[in-house]
């Protein structure tokens, strides 16, 4: 029977203003089901004010093999990062 | 007991015996999403429990903590309805159960909201939400394994089939209550049947199933009559805290 539930991820809003963040995922027959599965297994300790869930299937996600050309390309390039900027004194939290 | 403090105990009887039902689902259910729903729905009623036979002991006024209600009293003296008390069964039985129980209580804690007895309106106002979640868990299964494939479908109507004879008990009404209710502390549940036959009507006939006309009925329950599988449940629940009394972690 298990291996007949799909796979579901699960994205959990924790607060109002946050985004909501991957907690983990579930098997459920539908998406009803695995948004209240999601609620029992990742929201019964009050993290969250709000849940996503996807069919993991339909997840296009960036494959292991492709990091060099995907992510090591921007390490070289520090001018992409707004660091260079001389910060007034008085500006705070920052 | 006064009158208060026997409704108190019928309500956190209700509870009490039905979470041990649905613990005996722990580690068994048949998916690991539903093992967790199935003991987070238990882990609930334990809580509603625990606060009414407080309650029900405070009122009492002999002492008497909610473990000794739950543990220390013999099946005579459990006045829970007879549906919570039924074995599980397979999921569709269980299921079923919780579809008739839930619903009930669902009403019956929604009018308790209004109850002139201040712990009983705050027990109700704080479970109304957990059972509206029980409800929805129970709505959500009848209709997947109604109209679901034939098999399922034949699960699900056995279940609703063997659990119905338990149903009318739900509303009987007594002078304990109909004199609390007058009061305006208790709920008459027979003042929500109407409402409980909407509801589960609705569900039934959305789940392709067929509302059963059983040739029998339970009583007894709230008078301490129980089926034979009440002394079972008892023995594997109060077990430890007899072989050990005042265990603790």
């Amino acid at each position: 029977m298990s291996s007949e539930w799909p796979l579901w991820e699960v994205f959990v809003r924790s607060r109002r203003g946050l985004s909501h963040v991957h907690s983990g995922s579930l098997h459920a027959p539908d998406a009803e089901l695995a948004l209240r599965n999601a609620r029992d297994l990742y929201t019964r300790r009050q993290e969250g004010v709000s849940i996503w869930v996807v069919r993991a299937d339909d997840i296009t996600a960036s494959s292991p093999d492709e990091k060099d050309p995907f992510f090591e390309t921007a390490s070289d390039k520090p001018y992409r990062h707004p660091t260079f900027y001389e910060l007034p004194d008085e500006l705070a939290h920052m | 007991m006064i009158p208060l403090a026997t409704y108190a105990l019928r309500l956190g009887d209700d509870a009490l015996v039905l979470t041990q039902r649905l613990s005996e689902w722990s580690s068994r259910a048949p998916e690991l999403e539903e093992d967790v729903a199935l003991t987070n729905i238990g882990l609930d009623l334990l809580g509603q429990a625990r606060v009414l036979l407080s309650y029900a002991g405070e009122l009492e006024g002999e002492g008497r903590t909610e473990d000794d209600l739950a543990y220390l009293r013999d099946e005579r003296e459990f006045t829970n309805v007879q549906l919570v008390e039924q074995p599980n069964g397979d999921f569709g039985v269980t299921i079923a159960r919780q579809l008739l129980f839930s619903v009930y209580q669902l009403l019956v804690y929604g009018d308790l909201r209004a109850s002139s007895d201040p712990t009983l309106a705050a027990v109700a106002g704080k479970a109304v939400k957990e059972v509206a979640y029980h409800v929805d868990h129970a709505e959500q299964w009848t209709r997947r394994l109604g109209d679901g494939t034939e098999e399922s479908h034949d699960r699900m109507q056995a279940g609703i089939d063997a659990m119905w004879p338990f149903v009318a008990e739900l509303f009987e009404s007594d002078d304990l209550v109909a004199e609390l209710a007058a009061a305006g502390v208790a709920v008459d549940p027979a003042s929500v049947q109407a409402e409980w036959d909407r509801r589960v009507d609705a569900v039934l006939a959305d789940a392709t199933l067929t509302r059963p006309t059983p040739t029998w009925r339970a009583r007894g329950g709230r008078s301490g009559v129980h089926s034979e599988h009440m002394g079972f449940l008892l023995a594997e629940m109060q077990h430890l805290h007899r072989s050990h009394p005042g265990a603790t972690w």
